[in-house]
């Protein structure tokens, strides 16, 4: 479906059941095309790739069924009620009856289909709960405006991207640093919030490997909008590769230009707010940055991690993601660019 | 003996006010204070629906930078509090104002004074809330404003009390509305008027008040919370002092959602108005209507944590917030199938209004069986906050509250002006809006499934989202030309309108039975009334007519309107009602000085509000003078 239908959809010419039916039964085509297959960058709630959400896209797609008969039947009944004859001012009906239709279409077939619909929806929710067995635990823990991502079992610490074994349930454990956000990848499962003072879980299981993004669901200040999470699935053997490298410290500096880059990063500003495990950068306001070279994105995806865009990011992020926590480094051309090599490195 | 005319010339006397701009500031009159209400909140719908293009224009392409993060918070927070509390509300009261007493064949609401009050904090209340524009700090929390975001830590800056003080202040308005509206149905009925004969829109005013008596106080007391932690160091919401956020949410929610059916229920009570007139024929299972009206206003507070689904609350509360959230489709499913069947077995005319409670069947039934998936949890979690339940909530509040609004504008006007609307301009409107609505509405349901949150001052290009937008941003300036046409045609009528006549589309209540506008005393006899549709009735007119002559029946001694029984309707005794008094405004900015100094924590100003207050409400209830019985 695309905007030239929606202009069409719009257009105000037909008798409104007619035009509405007309309009479900497109969007209703062009819902299962675009969300199906076609959008296959969105990170669609109907394209799942885990358990979780092929669960709730199978649930959408009763309730869309039911919702779609419901409405047909009503606009149908309006039409037949714009097709008969007309009234004027003088007119006036007098017969009674119609209190049958009344409570057969409001009461008695609402009550048996929203029992239905009741008993589904609770096996689904019971579904959702964490599988026995999930053996795998990563804490989330939300800031304005990242994500701090911790793997205790492994000492793994990182930032913005869920690293997951394909076909294996992980627990994710969520909270909130400060305000109060929502962990919420469509294509694998639904939303959690993550609150200041409260401990949640919830699971994904990604069931190919891929890269599924999410984004912050709640709203949580100046830059809720720029707040995206990666859940990145490996095969099982790719996925202990990364495991291993993550739980070592940074690498050391493997030429003289990364070299200086570290002692920029030791000497400036940056060792206030960021830790690279295995230099005196400890700060733990920003993210860990051990292995900041692996990483897809920078600020929490509001850029792709390319030396471009990092240099911009560091000289001043406040242009791209205003408000965020990080000021304006003010460095030498030479510094910055020791910098760049230096956290390009750390993979 | 007196003659008919001579009665009549004294309940002009007694019931007319003072010409001029004094009495602008002392009216006690409803229909004044109505037609200010509808007035006012148009205002800020205006407002508001600018706030909406402004949002929609930052949106209509990705990465766009017209409007920073800092302002497309404040707009879309002002936004929705707008909408919610100063235009839907008061607008649905500003209806409910005028129209109340005269479909019951009242002279006035049973509490004139604390009407005009009601009003006076209303603007003070909005202009206060829509002042922090002047300084660049309009609340930024969204219109549920949770903590700890908007907490003294995270929104140090006066936004938010803007939020909390506005709020507290207007909550005295709607509360005192709400009790006007219970005591009126109740106490100021025309005889015969037995509650299974009250008009579908006055029982929805009287369920929408019920429910907004209980509902308030949950808001009220989370703002006061709020308050005492940004202000004095409380911490009712900050974890790390042993409060807790999630209190805010239980607190807001338990008003919140009963607050849709407060804005909803009185916009379907306008349908019910609308459906039999223009399908000919009196409505079909009104007893089945006026139960749909109360079981929504019961229901509608077991419903709330349906808001909260996903904040990892037990499956146990879930399962039963979702049967609750499931169990009030059913009265949403009677009122529909009533109108539809209304509709069904009568003679449809298809003047304006009616096109307008056309469009919002179509709107609301979608907008229904999209609030019946977020009953359902796993669903809600998956959709909650996203795009979707932006798309679901305008289908029912744009869809089931604006429309109608719309529908009773084009019914209503010519009553309260006198003058008729233009049919050619009013279909124009109605097809511009409602096509400009499905275009800018519909799209965000798959936006929303294609994983875009809610309240992102911009987005990313590429995530199959930019389409979608575009297309819904366009349609919200179709909307706008639409609104445009309407105004138009309102002013239009104003100057050249054809005149309107008493009963222009052969209604069935009383507001049709006197003249159009009406006069200050609404009825010069009072109305007697054997059934649910008393203008059907056979003979109505001369009944009146004959009735002119009684003493009894007009009350024209004094500025009187008859008290009846709260079950039957039978007359009890004429009280008399007070006249213009400039008390009630003075009261009211008395409370404007008390909350502006809380919100500026100038203490000293703010107690100086309160002997304003105090005094205002000792003259307000000074024993008057007994004028000796007849």
């Amino acid at each position: 479906m695309d905007d030239q239908d929606l202009a069409r959809h719009g257009a105000p010419r037909r008798a409104p059941a007619g035009r509405l039916r007309w309009v479900v039964l497109v969007v209703g085509a062009g819902l299962a095309v675009q969300l199906g297959g076609c959008g296959r960058t969105s990170p669609s709630a109907l394209d799942p790739h885990g358990p979780g959400a092929e669960r709730v896209a199978g649930l959408w797609w009763l309730l869309f069924w039911i919702s779609a008969v419901v409405f047909v039947v009503v606009c149908l009944l309006v039409a037949v009620a714009l097709a008969r004859r007309r009234g004027d001012r003088d007119t006036l009906v007098r017969r009674g009856g119609g209190e049958l239709l009344v409570v057969v279409g409001g009461v008695v077939v609402p009550a048996i289909v929203l029992t239905g619909v009741y008993v589904v929806g609770l096996r689904d929710l019971r579904a959702l709960t964490v599988p026995e067995g999930t053996d795998l635990t990563v804490e989330v823990t939300g800031h304005d405006w990242w994500w701090e991502v911790r793997y205790p079992q492994d000492g793994i610490v990182s930032a913005n991207e869920i690293h997951v074994p394909v076909g294996r349930p992980v627990r994710l454990v969520l909270t909130s640093q400060d305000v109060i956000h929502s962990f919420w990848v469509p294509q694998l499962t639904v939303k959690t919030d993550l609150i200041p003072g409260h401990t949640n879980t919830t699971w994904i299981q990604a069931d190919r490997p891929g890269t599924y993004r999410g984004q912050c669901a709640e709203y949580c200040g100046l830059q809720h909008a720029k707040m995206a999470i990666l859940v990145v699935a490996q095969p099982p053997d790719a996925y202990a590769g990364w495991r291993e490298a993550e739980r070592r410290p940074a690498a050391a500096a493997a030429d003289p230009m990364a070299a200086r880059g570290r002692l920029a990063l030791e000497g400036n500003a940056c060792a206030a707010c960021h830790t690279v495990r295995g230099t005196t950068a400890t700060g733990t306001i920003g993210p860990d940055l051990t292995h900041f070279g692996g990483r897809r994105t920078i600020g929490a995806g509001a850029l792709p991690n390319t030396r471009g865009n990092l240099g911009g990011w560091i000289v001043n992020s406040q242009t791209v993601k205003p408000g965020n926590k990080m000021p304006p480094q003010p460095l030498t051309p030479e510094e910055l660019q020791a910098l760049l090599a230096y956290l390009e490195s750390l993979k | 003996m007196t003659t008919v005319a001579e009665r009549t010339q004294r309940l002009d006397e007694s019931w007319g006010e003072a010409p001029g701009l004094g009495s602008w500031f002392t009216t006690v009159d409803h229909k004044k204070i109505g037609r200010r209400y509808i007035w006012t909140a148009s205002v800020f719908f205006a407002m508001a629906g600018f706030e909406a293009l402004a949002l929609r224009t930052q949106l209509a392409r990705p990465d766009q930078t017209l409007i920073g993060p800092g302002a497309y918070n404040q707009l879309f927070t002002m936004h929705g509090t707008t909408m919610i509390f100063l235009f839907a509300t008061p607008m649905l009261f500003g209806f409910g104002n005028y129209f109340v007493p005269l479909m019951l064949g009242a002279r006035d609401m049973a509490f004139p004074r604390l009407n005009a009050f009601g009003y006076w904090v209303f603007l003070f209340a909005g202009l206060l809330m829509n002042a922090s524009f002047l300084f660049g700090q309009a609340p930024n929390g969204g219109w549920f404003n949770y903590v700890p975001l908007t907490g003294p830590q995270y929104t140090p800056k006066v936004n938010i009390g803007f939020y909390t003080v506005g709020l507290l202040f207007l909550g005295i308005s709607t509360t005192a509305g709400a009790i006007n509206f219970i005591v009126t149905t109740f106490k100021l009925r025309a005889p015969g008027m037995s509650l299974n004969r009250i008009p579908l829109f006055v029982w929805a005013i009287l369920a929408t008040a019920f429910a907004v008596v209980f509902a308030l106080p949950a808001l009220n007391a989370d703002n006061a919370m709020l308050l005492l932690d940004r202000k004095f160091g409380f911490h009712f919401f900050d974890p790390a002092g042993g409060g807790d956020p999630v209190l805010w949410q239980h607190l807001f929610w338990l008003f919140g959602h009963p607050d849709v059916y407060i804005i909803v229920l009185p916009a379907l009570g306008i349908v019910s108005a609308i459906v039999p007139v223009f399908s000919r024929r009196p409505m079909v299972g009104y007893f089945w209507l006026v139960l749909a009206n109360v079981a929504t206003a019961v229901i509608s507070f077991g419903v709330w944590v349906h808001h909260m689904f996903a904040v990892g609350l037990p499956q146990l509360s879930m399962s039963f917030f979702s049967a609750a959230s499931l169990v009030i489709t059913i009265p949403g499913g009677i009122q529909i199938f009533s109108w539809v069947a209304t509709m069904l077995r009568g003679r449809l005319v298809l003047a304006t209004p009616m096109l307008f409670v056309l469009g919002f069947l179509i709107s609301f039934v979608a907008g229904g069986l999209t609030g019946v998936m977020f009953a359902v949890v796993p669903f809600d979690q998956q959709v909650t906050d996203s795009y979707f339940v932006v798309a679901h909530f305008h289908y029912v509040l744009f869809g089931g509250a604006v429309f109608p609004i719309l529908a009773a504008l084009y019914y209503w006007m010519p009553k309260i002006t006198g003058r008729l609307l233009s049919e050619r301009l009013g279909r124009l409107s109605f097809w511009l809006i409602f096509g400009g609505f499905n275009l800018l509405f519909f799209p965000m349901h798959v936006s929303g499934l294609l994983g875009m949150p809610r309240r992102v001052y911009t987005f990313l290009p590429g995530l199959g989202w930019e389409g979608w937008n575009l297309a819904s941003s366009v349609g919200a300036y179709v909307v706008a030309l639409g609104f445009l046409a309407s105004l138009v045609n309102l002013l239009w009528s104003l100057r050249r309108g054809e005149p309107a006549g008493d009963d222009p589309w052969g209604g069935d209540s009383l507001e049709w039975a006197t003249s159009s506008p009406p006069p200050p005393y609404n009825f010069a006899t009072v109305p007697v009334v054997h059934s649910a549709y008393p203008l059907w009735e056979d003979r109505f007119r001369e009944r009146l007519d004959a009735a002119r002559g009684s003493e009894e029946r007009q009350l024209a001694g004094d500025h009187e309107v008859l008290r009846t029984s709260e079950l039957d309707a039978e007359p009890e005794r004429a009280i008399e009602m007070p006249s213009e008094t400039v008390v009630p405004l003075v009261v009211a900015l008395g409370f404007l000085v008390a909350f502006a100094g809380l919100l500026a924590g100038w203490y000293l100003v703010a107690a100086l509000g309160v002997p304003v207050v105090l005094g205002g409400l000792a003259a307000w209830a000074w024993p008057r003078r007994q004028e000796p019985a007849r």
